[in-house]
């Protein structure tokens, strides 16, 4: 759907990272974590497209301006890296957005007596809040965050809050152990039943690694991949990545925005 | 006042509006049903189609640019026989006219695609993409020279009964020379303009953004462009011509009606807002309602230019 949308309220949660809350009509509730919205960051032609973040989180609170008394909300979690990124972080409250979502494929939930096993780094953290909070109502749900330093590390205590058992990784050690998130999750699959599955969401380099790592293992990975977009609904084709099957001669690109952003990792192309 | 006439006839296809959706930037239409109603729009142009299946370009395919965007898709779409068999079932339930964007890596292909697409009853018309290389002959271009062109045009127009558009480029030194050549050759209309040739580089890793290193630049960018082009051409041929560039609004459409376009085709707007086609045709006709305008033909070409 496409919406006009009225920001909550706009923090810095960690330097350059933003948490936006934002309205969305009722009707938003629909979606399954993993899925992403199309966001105009003002109503001009700089910036021309609409830039696609995660569905950070989703929920309702109480009001009096509404006629049930519940407003919907939905929040993203982003980094400033460009033009973009920069205007929204300097949005108030009261400030109006046109977003077009809940966008793509998500995730899938599976068999809840499998352990859970999230994979974030940096800013990949977004679409697994989301996630979290559904899993951990019927199933054992553990976070391996990955990032260079302490400030990569989002809304640790969220996922705490729910739950989750928390596995910190940082490059230089400022928070949790010192290395790759990868390597903290290895240790833990070693042990992992085979009922298990991986969400992952991050950098394609670590993406890759948990892939490799699903394959060693034998246990079932989700990905969230990212991709350049334009149009958000599979119309562009400028979001492509490879498919399993892809060669020159048989071609198989898939739309991040349409057949993803979350995808099985058995149905990608690595190399 | 009663309801202004807002339908125009392009090559035999007649238009409920003259608002239309650029090829490669729609889809097959279904992507934007949830977001637009169909039955509003004049006629949808699908993804340019080839003969076989076509992989593309590598990636990032896109990059924002001040006011536009470039892109090297290079053309990957599912081929006829996926067309006919996936994509046509869907066209067949609405009765908005659907135009089919074709181009052939060979002139041979070009006549075989047209050939086999007259068969289709779904085809209202087909849009010829010339702005590709001749895989054949060293990759020269077909819409970047007037002899190629019209051997392109005058095969298709040999394997066709269907209204015939041709896309014309705009990375010529005398856009009015190909748009002669194409009607000489047969074309029913003209389409105009696809996009101008750019690049994009990225400083910090002193490479070009795009993989494919050049791409194509479209959006508001390209309009003043655009519109200069339409207006040469409008003046300099009989047939039709359709208005494409940087259209974002119903102001923009009509601007390049004035220029001369008989109708207009929405290219990038539709990412920005999916329901643009559907709110740009709305506009055009508070325009004429507001300026008690009875037909949008009386605008075409109805530029002013004495002082
Ligand atoms: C499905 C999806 C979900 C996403 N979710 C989130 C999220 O929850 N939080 C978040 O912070 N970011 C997310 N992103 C990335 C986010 O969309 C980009 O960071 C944003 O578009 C950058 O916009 P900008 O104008 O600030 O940057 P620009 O000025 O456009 O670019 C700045 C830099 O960012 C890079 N960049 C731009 N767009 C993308 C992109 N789509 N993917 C990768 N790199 C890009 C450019 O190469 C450039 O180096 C997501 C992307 C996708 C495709
Ligand atoms: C992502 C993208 C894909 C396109 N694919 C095609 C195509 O397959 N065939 C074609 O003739 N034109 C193609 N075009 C060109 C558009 O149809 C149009 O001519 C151009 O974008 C200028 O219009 P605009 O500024 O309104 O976008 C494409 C444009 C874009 C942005
Ligand atoms: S963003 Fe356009 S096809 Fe995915």
């Amino acid at each position: 759907m496409q919406f006009k949308s009225m920001v909550l309220s706009n923090v810095e949660v960690s330097p350059s990272y933003f948490r936006m809350r934002m309205t969305a009509p009722p009707t938003i509730g629909v979606s399954c974590p993993g899925q992403f919205v199309m966001v105009k960051v003002n109503p001009a032609i700089d910036p021309l497209l609409r830039r696609p973040f995660g569905v950070f989180d989703l929920g309702t609170f109480e009001t009096e301006f509404t006629d049930c008394g519940r407003q919907t909300y939905l929040e993203i979690l982003y980094k400033v890296v460009g033009k973009g990124t920069a205007m929204l972080s300097t949005l108030h409250q009261g400030d109006h957005l046109d977003i077009l979502g809940p966008l793509g494929k998500g995730f899938t939930l599976g068999d809840p007596a499998g352990e859970k096993l999230l994979v974030g780094g940096g800013v990949g953290l977004a679409p697994l809040y989301y996630l979290a909070k559904e899993l951990v109502k019927e199933s054992r749900v553990h976070l391996f965050a990955g990032g260079r330093n302490k400030e990569d590390i989002l809304c640790i205590t969220e996922f705490d809050r729910l739950g989750v058992e928390t596995y910190v990784a940082t490059d230089d050690g400022t928070l949790g152990a010192q290395g790759l998130v990868t390597e903290v999750l290895e240790q833990h699959l070693s042990r992992a039943g085979a009922n298990a599955t991986i969400y992952a969401c991050g950098p394609t380099p670590m993406l890759k690694a948990v892939a490799f790592l699903a394959d060693k293992y034998g246990i079932a990975c989700q990905v969230s991949l990212e991709g350049y977009m334009a149009c958000g609904v599979g119309a562009c084709l400028g979001c492509v990545v490879q498919g399993k099957d892809h060669s020159e001669a048989t071609p198989d690109y898939r739309c991040v925005c349409k057949d993803g952003p979350v995808f099985d990792q058995t149905d990608l192309l690595w190399s | 006042m009663t309801q202004p006439n807002l339908s125009v006839d392009i090559a035999g296809i007649t238009l409920r509006n003259p608002v239309m959706t650029a090829s490669g930037t729609f889809g097959y239409g279904s992507e934007f049903a949830p977001y637009l109603d169909l039955e509003k729009i004049g006629a949808i142009i699908t993804k340019g189609l080839s003969l076989k299946p076509k992989a593309g370009n590598p990636t990032p395919r896109i990059v924002e640019t001040p006011g536009g965007m470039l892109n090297a898709i290079g053309l990957q779409n599912v081929g006829i026989d996926t067309f006919i068999g996936e994509k046509v079932p869907y066209l067949r339930k609405i009765s908005t006219p659907v135009i089919v964007n074709l181009y052939g890596n060979s002139l041979e292909e070009y006549g075989e695609l047209a050939g086999r697409l007259d068969g289709i009853a779904e085809v209202a018309g087909i849009e010829v993409n010339i702005s590709c290389p001749n895989v054949k002959q060293g990759g020269i271009v077909f819409g970047t020279d007037p002899k190629a062109a019209f051997e392109v045009v005058d095969l298709v127009r040999r394997n066709t009964g269907k209204p015939m558009i041709v896309k014309l480029s705009p990375n010529v030194t005398d856009v009015v020379v190909m748009a002669k050549s194409c009607v000489d050759a047969g074309a029913d209309a003209l389409s105009l303009i696809n996009t101008l040739t750019g690049m994009a580089i990225d400083l910090k890793s002193r490479r070009p953004i795009l993989a494919n290193i050049t791409g194509g630049l479209s959006g508001p960018a390209i309009k003043p462009v655009a519109l200069r082009m339409v207006w040469q051409v409008a003046r300099a041929v009989t047939v039709p011509v359709i208005g494409i560039g940087g259209i974002m609004t119903a102001v923009d459409a009509l601007e390049f009606i004035l220029a001369g376009a008989t109708a207009v085709q929405i290219g990038t707007a539709n990412f920005l807002d999916p329901s643009a086609a559907e709110t740009i045709a709305a506009g055009i006709e508070t325009y004429l309602v507001e300026n008690g305008i009875a037909d949008i033909r009386e605008l075409i070409g109805a530029l002013k230019t004495d002082r």
